[in-house]
């Protein structure tokens, strides 16, 4: 019995707020533009019974899918995010590897003080903490300011409102998603392991590639998935750091929806991406799975 | 707290709890308005409260399209918005606002046929809205900037000024900011074109690429609000813009003395003319309220008091004795006749024509 419900809470957590939401807007992808009040047809419409629900069937169709085909800056939009997410994961990585490791072999003291340093900023607001980044990178802000005064540069960098600015907006937001997760897998690491490699002749460099890169892997591919989900269809960064010429998918959406009123469009594109996030994850997992069952 | 205790104090407290909640109920009156930032004089806010005992929830936006898909969502839960004119038209048509009842709106005699007429092209008989303000996209230039770069005889007061190349190419070491709005931007380069800039046709549209391409790369950025800080400040010396944005940009530079003068041209080719107009949605809460709202708004002294702050015009003839003489008396806010004549309006594009203005923007404004 506990059992049962055990196994049942994720799957209904998983119904309620992953597949409702979905099939909605797979249906409203389906669906065709009108001016109205939502502004898609057909409307479900119980009231007529097996008529209306039949009338209501036959009018989906893939229509806006074949049109995503049509013009090229959807396929571009989805590229450029993915790249921009690509890349934004591995910068995280690189930035993120080092202090995780440095919190993980900090006397055990310091430790709590040290999460709480990664954990802190999430104190203030997103948005507000995007907006200090315009402040620090603009023509006359901060860096630039700092840069020319030293004499390093004679005209101001520019940099905000390009795709580096985004880099370093995503980079910034999604590094404690990247520090925790390897933090939590370099803590668990017995560190007699290592000192066992150093004995059996590793070098420090050997022993880390060897020992200790292995065991926080599971840290490294749950923090990559953390930042690399949530970049790919981010709006705000790009919208208030990007400049016109950075294309991302989560913008086109905006566009879609906002200018050009149109929903089954928007979902359209909503169910691309989702399609793209969630096809290499199950391959990944299944992959994952043959491999333990291969192990034991 | 004993068992009989509780068993004798809970019918009570339910009693008291009811009753309170229908008396809360009779006299929570509220409004809630729905209106662009930085767009009124916050004491009349505390004035409507005073005067009529309605709770006012004020909420704002900032830009038609994040208004219009709440209205089209519907359940917004406002009772007062206010959409500019082309995007009011479309929402009437989708069903979204409820007629006005005009018999509880007596202020109306103070409105100004001049605009009435106007607005009644986007909301025939001016049935569903009242208008708040109005004003005119045009360009805002930092002159003694713009002057030391492009020489004494620069055309400030013409689109050449943005849409010629050449000055542009110069005008980029300043800095120029664009409106991220296409439904604006692309009929001012119909319009410099000798095009009708009300065009729904879209090979007709299609020749505005050929306006902005060469100037775009020397565009540093496309928005809808930055621009006001931007030229205050020294930033850009060039934006095309908002009317009252931009005399809003001048008074903040003048107030920080940095040397940056700002000054506001509707381009002698002509200007834009558009309408912020206060409607009410069909499914309001307290759609009441929301009717001695919008009278409040059309007393004479109150829409005075709103103009004189935020440097709009509005469409309230009675309202005129009260504005402040740098207002009523400047062109770039209450154009001269003349002036007025030299605007043109725009209606709203169907679905389809849409997608291709949309999709031409991003293109202008991306490359792709």
């Amino acid at each position: 019995m506990r059992r049962a419900a055990l196994i049942l809470i994720p799957y209904l957590w998983l119904l309620v707020f992953f597949l409702v939401p979905f099939v909605i807007v797979l249906k409203i992808s389906l669906s065709d533009v009108a001016l109205a009040r939502p502004p898609y047809t057909p409307q479900f419409d119980l009231s007529l019974g097996w008529e209306g629900i039949r009338s209501f069937f036959s009018e989906l169709d893939f229509e806006n899918f074949v049109f995503l085909t049509t013009d090229d800056l959807y396929w571009k939009a989805y590229v450029s995010s993915l790249k921009i997410a690509l890349v934004s994961t591995l910068l995280t990585l690189l930035a993120g590897y080092p202090i995780a490791y440095g919190m993980a072999r900090a006397p055990n003291e310091w430790r709590p003080t040290l999460l709480m340093l990664v954990i802190l900023p999430f104190w203030t607001s997103f948005l507000i903490r995007v907006y200090s980044w315009m402040g620090i990178l603009s023509n006359e802000g901060t860096l630039n300011t700092v840069l020319l005064w030293l004499g390093v540069i004679d005209t101001p960098l520019q940099i905000m409102n390009t795709n580096s600015a985004v880099y370093i907006g995503i980079v910034y937001t999604y590094l404690p998603f990247m520090v925790l997760p390897i933090y939590s897998a370099l803590e668990k690491m017995d560190e007699s392991l290592i000192e066992a490699a150093e004995d059996l002749g590793c070098s420090k460099l050997a022993a880390f590639w060897l020992v200790t890169w292995p065991l926080s892997r599971n840290g490294i591919i749950a923090g990559c998935f953390l930042v690399f989900i949530p970049a790919i269809g981010e709006f705000v960064i790009p919208s208030l750091l990007g400049g016109s010429g950075t294309l991302m998918i989560g913008k086109v959406l905006f566009e879609e929806f906002f200018s050009n009123r149109d929903w089954p469009v928007a979902s359209a594109v909503a169910v691309i991406l989702l399609l793209i996030l969630i096809i290499p994850i199950i391959l990944f997992q299944r992959n994952e799975q043959k491999a333990r069952e291969a192990e034991g | 707290m004993t068992n009989r205790e509780h068993m004798m104090k809970t019918p009570f407290l339910t009693l008291t709890a009811t009753l309170a909640l229908t008396a809360g109920l009779a006299q929570a009156e509220e409004v809630r308005v729905y209106n662009w930032s930085d767009y009124i004089d916050e004491s009349l806010l505390a004035k409507f409260e005073e005067e009529t005992g309605i709770d006012l929830i004020y909420d704002v936006f900032d830009s038609n399209e994040v208004l219009e898909t709440k209205m089209l969502a519907g359940g917004s839960g406002y009772d007062v918005v206010v959409p500019t004119g082309t995007f009011l038209q479309r929402q009437i048509m989708a069903g979204a606002f409820q007629p006005l009842d005009k018999s509880k709106l007596p202020n109306l005699e103070n409105m100004w046929d001049v605009i009435s007429d106007r607005t009644s092209k986007y909301d025939p008989g001016n049935e569903y809205a009242i208008n708040y303000m109005w004003g005119t996209t045009g360009i805002g230039v930092n002159e003694p900037k713009v002057r030391e770069i492009l020489g004494e005889d620069a055309p400030v007061t013409s689109w050449d000024l943005v849409f010629d190349p050449a000055n542009m190419e110069k005008l980029a070491e300043c800095g120029v900011m664009f409106l991220d709005a296409p439904a604006e931007m692309i009929p001012a380069a119909l319009n410099y074109i000798g095009e009708d800039p009300d065009s729904h046709d879209p090979d007709v549209i299609a020749k505005a690429e050929e306006v902005f391409m060469p100037v775009r790369p020397y565009i540093q950025k496309f928005h809808s609000s930055e621009y006001i800080n931007a030229l205050a400040n020294g930033d850009v010396c060039v934006a095309v813009g908002w009317s009252g944005d931009i005399l809003q940009a001048r008074d903040r530079a003048a107030e920080a003395d940095n040397g940056v003068e700002v000054s506001y041209y509707a381009p002698d080719e002509g200007a834009q003319m558009w309408f912020d107009q206060m409607a009410i949605p069909v499914d309001a809460p307290n759609p009441e309220a929301a009717h001695t709202f919008l009278n409040f708004i059309m007393d004479a002294e109150n829409m005075a008091a709103a103009s004189n702050y935020v440097y709009y015009a509005n469409g309230n003839e009675a309202s005129q004795q009260y504005l402040a003489e740098d207002v009523i008396g400047d062109p770039a806010i209450y154009p001269t006749p003349e002036a007025m004549e030299n605007t043109y309006t725009t209606t709203p594009y169907e679905p389809k024509v849409q997608r291709t203005v949309t999709r031409l923007w991003t293109k202008i404004k991306s490359g792709t």
